[in-house]
């Protein structure tokens, strides 16, 4: 048989029905009964509600917060000292705090008349001051988003390592404010959920297109007072999730509410216009970061205050803080430097609430860190790459407890900068730079580098306290009577390719054949309790908790074999589908077929437990795996109109061990389009009444594929020392480090011009006026 | 985002279109979809019935002879694209088309549709524009030629009276040495032009002209170029000058902000070099 287990380049299962248009997503299920929803959205940022007016003819089709009387608020506490926790009414109360937000939901026999519906509910608006930037949000005079926090900060928080002790050594200081825009995560599928109670079951069931299902459980159980038994919640196939999915939404609660008193089924489908308006905000940060380093380019310190624009409300289940307080322990990123300050604001504002986005807070942080380790490169007039390779984290440290006690697992950092200096061929850059373009444009060449914390588990989350603490992941495993393996996972596959790796890993151990293997996920009926799919984890944990179930099969099932051979169960080896005794063997199948169908034929000593194992498993430590890459961008800029075409994309990453090298390329090809997007073109802008600006696609720019440089990977495999296999989490990272290689390589191509941009998207707008204002202040100077 | 009700008809014939027209003020034109469809789903457009065009033979027909070539309205911008109407410009109106939208859009959208909704950042509109394009208009007493210039009267905003269709375009046969030069500025592939830099140049005739478009303002057309060229003389590409082109278009009433009256100029400069260029 062809090495199916860990490391093989397997063909993704799950293609197979998504290529042909054969998965079956929330659109697609048809169920007897179903109507649909609208909501009637706020079209004010901060308004008083006076009233709402129904007509009459819509009584029972039309309800507002007064209808949902007993259903409780969406609230995501965390357990960080200060914090102040926000009530996200499922429908408005009183007040709305963001466009978008809901005030009515309308139910129809299909969208178009329920959208009637919902064009004909008045209501009457105190506009208020709308809070639509979150450095003024956290001014004294401010308007306020929660009238009685006094405030407009969530929570603030500050670390200080000795930052005072760093200005006195310093060669140089630098200091830079940068930014990154509110983003809109687009996954091709919107979110979307159907709601039906089952009378006779006494259940609710949501299919829901969410990453997370068992979380999305506790959440409607906790704002709808039923218990967890008396709901299921099934994802079916999930169009993208990027973290959009991990959310519980109101309209969910909304519409669990609806199937329960309306005796029928309820839809909504969420439309483009309500993605970019209403909902799947992240990624806005502020920072002032200043440096200190010796006249080597040796780090000393960096001083750092981050703003995170929050949005209205704290969203469950990740809250309004896990960016900013993740901001405070990454930001030193790959490097070691011995003095550290950093104050994080979460500010509200009038905007929908932020929610984590493929990369969680690293694409701004690294943004921040990677820029200014150019801008120090710049003041030192030193190659930003000997800047990086000065303050690494070197190999030998490993593993390596950083500044803000991050233990980086294993890894050398080093090397993945050398060979992406190598593959992009700095040396050649610089003489093709002192040549110059024969089109007239100029060219540039930019690096950055992250570490990417990944399966990071109650350790880690129970200090952040939020609704969801993850702890042992589980698996299901079990043989089927005609020799199969199902596994049942309660984490979420939506593109990862888990029904492919997660069969190599079973495969692996019990060498039962690929295409033998079933991977069940998705439903909460029939899979283990788990946090879901996010923080790249589901490959070190759901993996885990597989290869841990299988082994415990694995046991099992040797143990009958055993017995059928009269050897001991040490002495069978399962390899191929079969189980070789020293004098005999048995396939898989027979063992199966043995237990199942012919009982009769096993020895009353037989251990009772069967062919079906629940297992957990957590890391050896659960502080997360650290999976690494630098990346650097070539590419030509325009001066004129601001136009940038990259040239070419070098990706180094180490992921560990990879269990399907063909699909974390994918995952990284897919990661660093996403990043390309944050680069260069996506922006969600918001006027002075936190208005958002662009409600289609042809105003919220995405990458198309005519954007994406193709871009060359090669991979490291520094395996984790804490892991099974020692694999390590790297569903995220390559959204993480483009926005700041392609910024860092326009600003190396405006060097010259004295131009440096520090703002994400990097605009042609954008270019075009920093050069012409370095112009400007050049002539002024002379 | 669903539209609102609204009933549907796809007459056969140029009369029974302007019949219906007459008799719904509430009744809406539907060519290629690729404006209306969206602007339909946003309800940003609520009518009462929409009137199917694209099933009528003559508009889809180019009709040729020795005065004139007219291309029917409904002829597609990929049709054009393609080469499957003849292109009388030497081959500029196959790139124009070539350049709008994606594929998908492209085997939709029609030259009329998009004269007609006349969004001022469209490349037909430029593309036309530069080289005197007319329409041919269906109304009740019979049919009207339009200069595309005096038709378009803002943003969005033409002379197209509530009763008239737009049946063909009607483009001007150059000399053989007729040279075209289109340049568009947008963010990414399939995007509406950010800005438009048109030029056409037939020595023979000594026809020159150039336009500049972009935003949310109506093109500007320059029938006579020099005081763009520091030299004053159109056919040496090298003198144009970006700075008096930006007076030129300010002066002609555009009014945007430095940075997209830059790229204006940018995109005409780019035009005459890609006209001029052997
Ligand atoms: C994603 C996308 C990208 C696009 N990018 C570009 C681009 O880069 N450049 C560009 O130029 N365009 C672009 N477009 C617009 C596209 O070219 C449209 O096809 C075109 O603008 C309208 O043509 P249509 O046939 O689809 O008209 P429709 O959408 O059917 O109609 C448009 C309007 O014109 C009216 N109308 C249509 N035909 C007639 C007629 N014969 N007489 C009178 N009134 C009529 C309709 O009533 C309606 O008001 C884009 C569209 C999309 C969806």
């Amino acid at each position: 048989m062809k090495k199916q287990g860990v490391g093989a380049r397997l063909i993704r299962k799950e293609d197979d029905r998504y290529m042909r248009g054969r998965g079956e997503f929330v659109g697609d299920i048809r169920l007897a009964g179903m109507q649909d929803a609208a909501f009637v959205r706020s079209p004010l940022a901060h308004a008083r509600i006076k009233s709402i007016k129904v007509p009459d003819d819509l009584a029972g089709c039309v309800f507002t917060a007064a209808d949902l009387d007993e259903v409780k608020p969406i609230t995501a506490v965390t357990a960080l000292p200060g914090f102040k926790p926000s009530d996200q009414p499922v429908l408005a109360r009183g007040k709305v705090r963001h466009v978008g937000e809901l005030v009515a939901i309308c139910i129809a026999p299909d969208r178009a008349e329920a959208e009637d519906m919902a064009a004909r509910v008045e209501i009457d608006f105190d506009a208020l001051p709308a809070v639509h930037d979150m450095l003024m949000a956290r001014e004294k005079d401010s308007a306020l988003v929660h009238d009685h926090w006094g405030d407009n900060i969530f929570l603030e928080t500050l670390v200080d390592d000795d930052m005072k002790a760093a200005a006195g050594e310093a060669a140089v200081k630098v200091t830079r404010a940068f930014s990154t825009a509110r983003q809109c995560m687009s996954p091709i599928e919107g979110r979307g959920a159907i709601a039906h109670w089952d009378g006779r079951l006494e259940q609710l069931t949501v299919h829901s297109s969410t990453q997370m299902p068992h979380i999305v459980r506790s959440g409607l159980s906790e704002c709808l007072g039923i218990d967890h038994g008396a709901i299921r919640v099934i994802a079916p196939d999930v169009g993208g999730g990027f973290g959009y999915k991990g959310i519980l939404l109101p309209e969910e609660v909304c519409l669990a509410w609806a199937a329960m008193h309306l005796g029928h089924l309820v839809r909504w489908l969420e439309d483009r216009r309500e993605n970019l308006t209403a909902s799947a905000n992240c990624r806005e940060h502020h920072y002032v970061v200043t440096a200190y380093a010796d006249k080597e380019g040796k780090l000393l310190g960096i001083d750092a205050e981050a703003t995170v624009d929050s949005g209205a409300y704290s969203a469950y289940p990740f809250s309004a803080c896990l960016e900013a307080a993740q901001v405070a322990s990454i930001l030193p990123g790959v490097y070691d430097f011995p003095h550290y300050r950093c104050h994080t604001f979460s500010a509200a504002t009038n905007k929908a609430p932020i929610l984590p986005y493929r990369g969680v807070a690293r694409t701004g942080v690294c943004f921040a860190m990677e820029l200014m380790i150019d801008a120090v490169a710049r003041e030192l007039d030193m190659e930003p790459t000997d800047v990086r390779m000065k303050n690494l984290v070197r190999p030998e440290q490993m593993p390596f407890d950083n500044i803000t006690n991050k233990h980086f697992d294993s890894g050398d950092y080093p090397e993945a900068l050398r060979r992406t200096v190598e593959a992009i061929d700095l040396t050649a850059v610089r003489q093709r730079q002192k040549k110059g373009e024969s089109d007239g444009r100029v060219i540039g060449v930019g690096f950055a580098m992250y570490c990417e914390q990944a399966a990071h588990g109650t350790s880690v989350y129970a200090g952040w306290g939020i609704p969801m603490v993850p702890g042992h992941e589980q698996a299901n495993a079990r043989l089927t009577p005609d020799g199969g393996l199902e596994i049942r996972i309660g984490a979420h596959s939506h593109g990862q390719g888990l029904e492919t790796t997660l069969s190599q890993v079973a495969n692996e151990v019990l060498g039962i054949a690929h295409d033998k293997i079933k991977v069940v996920h998705g439903d909460t009926a029939f899979t283990p309790y788990s946090t879901g799919t996010w923080g790249s984890r589901c490959m070190v944990m759901s993996g885990g908790a597989v290869a841990e179930a299988c082994d415990q099969l694995a046991e099992r099932a040797r143990g009958i074999a055993a017995k059928m051979l009269q050897c001991k169960p040490t002495d069978i080896t399962l390899k191929d589908n079969r189980a070789i005794g020293p004098s005999g063997e048995l396939t898989i199948e027979e063992i199966a077929y043995i237990w199942y169908r012919r009982p009769q034929d096993l020895p009353p000593d037989v251990n009772p437990s069967g062919l079906e194992v629940t297992a957990g498993y957590k890391p050896e430590r659960d502080s997360g795996t650290f999976s690494y890459a630098a990346h650097a961008a070539l590419l030509a800029v325009d001066t004129l109109t601001g136009e940038v075409e990259i040239l070419d994309y070098v990706i180094v990453e180490d992921g560990g061990v990879l269990v399907n090298p063909m699909i974390v390329d994918g995952q990284i090809f897919g990661g660093a389009a996403q990043g390309v997007g944050t680069a260069l073109y996506e922006e969600m802008r918001f006027d002075a009444d936190a208005q958002p600006l662009a409600s289609t696609l042809s105003d919220y720019l995405l990458p198309g594929p005519a954007e994406i440089p193709s871009i060359r990977v090669f991979h490291m495999e520094t395996p984790s020392p804490y892991t099974r296999f020692g694999v390590k989490g790297i569903g995220e990272g390559g959204a993480i480090a483009p926005p700041a290689a392609i910024t860092n390589a326009i600003n190396d191509a405006l060097k010259p011009m004295g131009a440096e941009l520090t703002m994400s998207p990097v605009t042609p707008r954008r270019i075009v006026e920093a050069i012409v204002a370095a112009r400007s202040e050049k002539e002024t100077a002379a | 985002m669903k539209p609102v009700a609204f009933d549907y008809a796809r007459p056969r014939g140029i009369a029974q279109v302007l019949e219906l027209l007459d008799a719904n003020p509430a009744a809406k034109i539907l060519a290629g979809g690729q404006t209306l469809g969206p602007m339909l789903n946003l309800r940003l457009v609520q009518p009462e019935l929409l009137i199917d065009i694209t099933r009528i033979a003559e508009l889809v027909e180019v009709n040729e002879n020795d005065d004139i070539y007219a291309i029917g309205a409904c002829v597609t911008h990929a049709a054009i694209e393609d080469g499957r109407v003849r292109d009388p410009a030497n081959g500029f109106l196959r790139r124009v088309a070539s350049g709008i939208a994606y594929r998908a859009v492209r085997t939709r959208g029609t030259i009329g549709g998009s004269l007609s909704h006349a969004d001022p950042a469209a490349d037909w509109l430029s593309a036309l524009l530069v080289l005197g394009g007319e329409l041919e208009i269906a109304h009740a007493g019979g049919m009207r030629r339009a200069a595309l210039h005096g038709f378009v009267k803002g943003a969005m905003e033409t002379d197209l009276g509530a009763v008239e269709l737009v049946t063909a375009i009607h483009v001007p046969r150059g000399s053989r040495v007729a040279r075209h030069g289109f340049h568009k500025i947008c963010r990414k592939t399939g995007e509406f032009a950010e800005a438009i830099g048109a030029v056409t140049t037939d020595t023979d005739t000594g026809f020159f002209r150039m336009v500049a478009a972009g935003g949310s303002e109506q093109p500007v057309l320059f029938d006579d170029p020099k005081p763009l060229f520091k030299n004053g003389d159109p056919l040496d590409a090298g003198s144009f000058d970006m700075d008096m082109a930006m007076d030129a278009l300010r002066e002609a009433g555009m009014e945007p902000d430095e940075y997209e009256l830059r790229i204006r100029a940018v995109a005409m400069s780019r035009a005459l070099q890609e006209a001029m260029s052997p």
